[in-house]
């Protein structure tokens, strides 16, 4: 017999609002985009910063409502709501970020700001997933855009190597996920997230379970970069036009936590006795690893990508303390780290031309002499990647440090800042360019750009500004697992 | 007038300062001097309300600011200043102004930078010394770093990188450390702050821990041996500016953080491994001593006798430890601590004079190596004259502040055990080999060489430099009462609460 869903009514969808206009108005995008020349190709791009401007102040002022819809498919809901803001701005500073590097190198095509468009809304479904298909779902919409976007440069053999090995890994990741979801569902019998966690301890075959728990720990790994699954970062990081690896480097984060929040804490919440000490294992491994071998890059983009690798480990950090104040604090840092990800990538572009990517950290030597300003900007994102007080990047740090303190981890708190002292090495390194160094050789000064350089002034001295004042910020994150 | 916030004046008004002289920009170097040396004279200045409205009957905190900053996490804004801070900040901000005045012809590349970063440096010393809240402790404790780190890497010495590196990780590993502990004393009672952290009860165990924490962050900062290593490079490589900041506040943040955390905080643990650092103070300040003998670098021989000198300042802390629970010996315990606080700020005016004398030679001849030295005397009569008079003080002549801070914790040491005072006093002969035999290589003797008999005596500016410095340290030498006072009262609250147990 077929099972009969009723109608849901055009209210009840209502929570859905802000994704529903995201995704009406890339389709839109999509289409007028054709209708445009290339001199009038800007208006795709200032349309969709726009849109997810827009969608992000729509989300702010609680239209639609929060809830739980399409039979608890969906949630929307305080963490929801904050991760989705979070992702919205944070993608359109990507997107301004990217209008001139793109230009410039005849890559500006009207898939860029559509995909990332897209990219969003997938994070969107992910950060409110309530079911295994959910999450599934909005990964995969995400994961797609973000293989396409990092091609787009598709006569750099480096951009297409750097696609395809992300294609790869991430099927890979993907499948493992999937692996896990099935096990889960055996074992329980369902793929809505809240009735996997209320049958979870009584099912029958607890170690199919936990077998597809740690699957999915491991897709989640994947997603988030954290050592052993790391391996695609670099090259991802590296091969990728700069404003694609600031995307993808930064608001993708937010969705990943929430979906380990969704899949791990809300699902298997059960079985935490488990995946904590996964989580707590993950989390030493990748700010070892990430720390160790970022010291010996002489690439920035590399480097920042395995200094990635150690600020997911900061991130697990959190989530492994667990408990509300756990989780609050973990998401302060996927919030924080978001915005210095896009400060730094924003650095690397913010001193680029054409034929010139100012991507290795000699390309920064000297800019002081040159152009004092800039410097004392990327100081500030140097600092606070580094953890240094009062910069954001410290107190993120100090959230999940008395995470793992409060949880019982005091040996992983010492790993963490052992690391997070080794990491200041590299972070001196590019502030040593900058200030120590004389200018050599074709050198990067900063471009004319005047919006770029605003973008990059508020977002670098914005590190500085929610250093002194980021209890409001905080508070929200509390208010979330509340 | 003391309705007005002076601390967050002192605190923010430097700071303010250096954005402005960073506005100024390189290319107007001028400018740049005056409005940062305008703004350290205010600064200075301000420090007078702080002193004349001072209470000195009060053993608690004065002008106390307190608000919530972030709420999140219970962090408050709180600023307090007892005896201890404010001779602490009256030295920052003298000292900064002697920097900048010194400066003034020496350095001239990147003027603006430069005199910006001593500024904002003097603001986040002065927020070091009044916040009475742990984060925010640290956060000034930490910010220090960054400005310290460019003064030390873009004005130093040709191995300056290496040196500067060093120095911000080494400060860096030990004050996570420290971190760690007070978000574990955090949780515990739910509290950052540092009054509240006191009161709280401890066990044994949970003090041994913090103890260690808290060494480590200081020790590194003090800096003690075997930590010490890092000093010599950094002064070495630093500008003479730096070199004085360095030598005269910074260190002593490592001797205030022992009596503001280590003391109240974890007492029991504290009596309980004194004799560790009571050993660890003892073999810097002989064995230190011994190595600043054989250096031929003016600078590092400096260096060296720093490390030896502030060997005194974590001796009479501790010693204060060693003794504090004998009801008989409580003055004793109080001497101890009164020593190393005049220890601090007498070598505060020593060290950075020296330093600052160093700086006058090596703008003439562009050498540090005693070596190229001899009968300096000859060419440059007044500044031979200061120099004997700092030399004098470093090797603890009395009279001069040098002899006030060690005799006191001598005398103290000497009710522990007379052992230890007299392998400390052992210091005062080392202490006098190694100063007076540098001035007989540098200052005395036939002419070096013919650079040397061109020398130029020094100038007005310098004169300025040296003269306060020198005021400075033949008054504590002779006049030692209204800075014993002033630290008094607070001294013995510490003592109060070394003594008591919180086990």
């Amino acid at each position: 017999m077929q099972a009969t869903l009723p109608m849901p009514s055009a209210t009840a969808l209502l929570p859905l609002l802000p994704e529903l206009v995201l995704a009406g108005a890339a389709f839109a995008l999509l289409m007028i985009d054709l209708f445009l020349n290339e001199k009038q190709r800007v208006l795709t791009h200032v349309l969709a910063t726009c849109t997810l401007g827009l969608v992000g102040v729509l989300l702010i002022a609680g239209w639609g409502g929060q809830g739980t819809v399409l039979s608890g498919m969906f949630i929307r809901d305080n963490m929801a709501d904050v991760l989705k803001v979070g992702a919205c701005f944070v993608s359109a500073i990507a997107l301004v970020y990217a209008w001139p590097y793109l230009r410039e190198r005849g890559l500006y095509k009207g898939e860029v700001p559509v995909l990332v468009m897209f990219a969003v809304a997938g994070m969107m479904l992910l950060i409110s997933a309530g079911s295994l298909v959910m999450v599934y779902l909005g990964l995969e919409l995400l994961a797609l855009c973000s293989y396409a976007l990092v091609a787009i440069d598709r006569d750099s053999p480096t951009a297409s190597e750097a696609a395809m090995k992300y294609f790869v890994l991430g099927a890979l990741a993907s499948g493992m996920l999937l692996y896990g979801m099935s096990l889960v569902y055996g074992a329980t019998g369902s793929i809505d997230l809240a009735t996997i966690s209320a049958n979870a301890p009584m099912a029958a075959q607890p170690a199919m379970l936990i077998t597809g728990v740690a699957f999915m720990v491991a897709g989640i790994a994947f997603k988030f970069g954290a050592a052993p699954f790391h391996m695609w970062v670099p090259d991802v990081y590296h091969g990728a036009p700069t404003p694609i690896t600031l995307f993808i480097g930064s608001a993708p984060k937010l969705a990943a936590f929430a979906m380990a929040i969704r899949l791990l804490e809300v699902g298997a919440g059960p079985l935490g006795d488990y995946w904590h000490p996964m989580l707590a294992g993950l989390a030493a491994l990748s700010l070892v690893i990430g720390n160790l071998v970022a010291l010996a890059q002489t690439n920035l983009k590399r480097m920042l990508a395995y200094s990635t690798v150690s600020h997911v480990g900061f991130l697990f950090m959190g989530l492994a303390g667990g408990g509300a104040e756990g989780y609050a604090a973990a998401m302060f840092y996927a919030l924080s780290y978001a915005v210095m990800a896009a400060a730094s990538f924003g650095a690397i572009i913010v001193l680029s031309r054409r034929g010139f990517e100012a991507d290795r950290i000699d390309d920064f030597k000297g800019l002081n002499a040159r152009d004092p300003w800039t410097a004392g900007l990327v100081l500030c994102v140097m600092a606070s990647l580094a953890g240094v007080p009062p910069f954001l990047g410290f107190w993120s740090k100090l959230a999940v440090l008395r995470a793992a303190v409060e949880g019982g981890m005091l040996w992983l708190a010492i790993v963490g800042i052992v690391c997070a002292v080794i990491g200041a090495f590299y972070y001196l390194r590019v502030i040593k360019a900058m200030y120590f160094d004389e200018p050599a050789g074709e050198a990067a000064g900063p471009r004319d750009d005047r919006l770029l350089q605003v973008v990059f002034g508020v977002n670098a001295l914005g590190l500085l500004a929610f250093g002194l004042f980021w209890s409001p910020l905080m508070a929200w994150c509390q208010q979330a697992f509340a | 007038m003391t309705h007005w916030p002076l601390l967050s004046l002192l605190v923010w008004l430097p700071i303010l300062g250096g954005v402005f002289t960073m506005m100024a920009g390189n290319t107007r170097p001028q400018a740049a001097r005056r409005i940062a040396l305008g703004f350290a004279v205010a600064t200075f200045l301000l420090c007078i309300p702080l002193f004349t409205g001072f209470d000195l009957a009060s053993a608690g905190m004065q002008f106390v600011e307190q608000r919530s900053w972030i709420p999140a996490y219970d962090i408050q804004y709180h600023l307090g200043a007892d005896g201890i801070s404010l001779a602490l900040v009256g030295l920052t901000t003298l000292t900064t102004v002697l920097v900048l005045i010194g400066a003034w012809g020496s350095v001239d590349k990147r003027v603006s930078q430069y005199y910006a970063a001593f500024l904002i440096l003097e603001g986040l010393m002065i927020g070091v010394f009044s916040a009475l809240d742990a984060l925010l402790f640290y956060v000034f404790f930490e910010g220090m770093l960054i400005p310290m780190f460019i003064i030390i890497g873009v004005w130093g010495g040709p191995r300056r990188v290496y040196a500067s590196v060093k120095f911000f990780l080494y400060t860096f590993l030990g004050s996570v450390f420290m971190l760690v502990g007070l978000v574990y004393l955090y949780l515990k009672g739910n509290s950052w702050q540092l009054a509240d952290m006191a009161a709280l009860p401890l066990t044994m165990t949970e003090q041994a821990w913090l103890f260690f924490a808290f060494l480590v962050a200081f020790a590194v900062k003090v800096p003690m041996f075997p930590v010490h290593t890092w000093l010599p490079d950094a002064h070495v490589e630093a500008p003479t500016g730096g070199s004085v900041i360095l030598a005269a506040i910074m260190l002593k943040i490592g001797g205030y953080g022992f009596l503001r955390f280590v003391l109240p905080i974890v007492p029991d643990a504290g009596h309980h491994y004194a004799w560790l650092v009571i050993t660890l103070s003892l073999i810097a300040v002989v064995y230190v001593g011994l190595v600043a003998l054989v250096q031929e670098d003016m600078k590092k021989l400096i260096a060296y006798s720093s490390v030896s000198h502030m060997g005194f300042v974590t001796l009479g802390t501790f010693i204060a430890f060693a003794l504090v629970r004998d009801a008989s010996l409580q003055d004793a315990a109080r001497l101890g601590l009164q020593g190393a606080m005049v220890q601090m700020i007498s070598h505060g005016f020593i060290s950075g004079a020296m330093f600052s004398c160093v700086g006058v030679l090596y703008d003439r001849m562009h050498s540090r190596m005693i070596k190229d030295y001899g009968g300096v005397a000859n060419a440059m009569p007044w500044f031979a004259m200061f120099w004997v008079l700092f030399a004098m003080a470093n090797s603890g002549l009395p009279g001069t502040s040098g002899f006030v801070g060690e005799f006191m914790v001598i005398l103290a040491a000497f009710q522990a055990n007379p052992l230890i005072a007299f392998a400390a006093a052992f210091t005062l002969v080392i202490g006098a080999g190694y100063t007076l035999w540098l001035t007989k290589r540098v200052i005395w003797g036939e002419v070096g060489n013919a650079h040397v008999a061109e020398l130029e005596d020094i100038n007005m500016r310098e004169w300025i430099v040296l003269g306060v410095f020198a005021i400075g340290v033949i008054l504590l030498g002779v006049w030692p009462k209204p800075l014993t006072d002033l630290m008094e009262p607070s001294i013995a609250q510490l003592a109060s609460q070394l003594a008591a147990t919180k086990l």
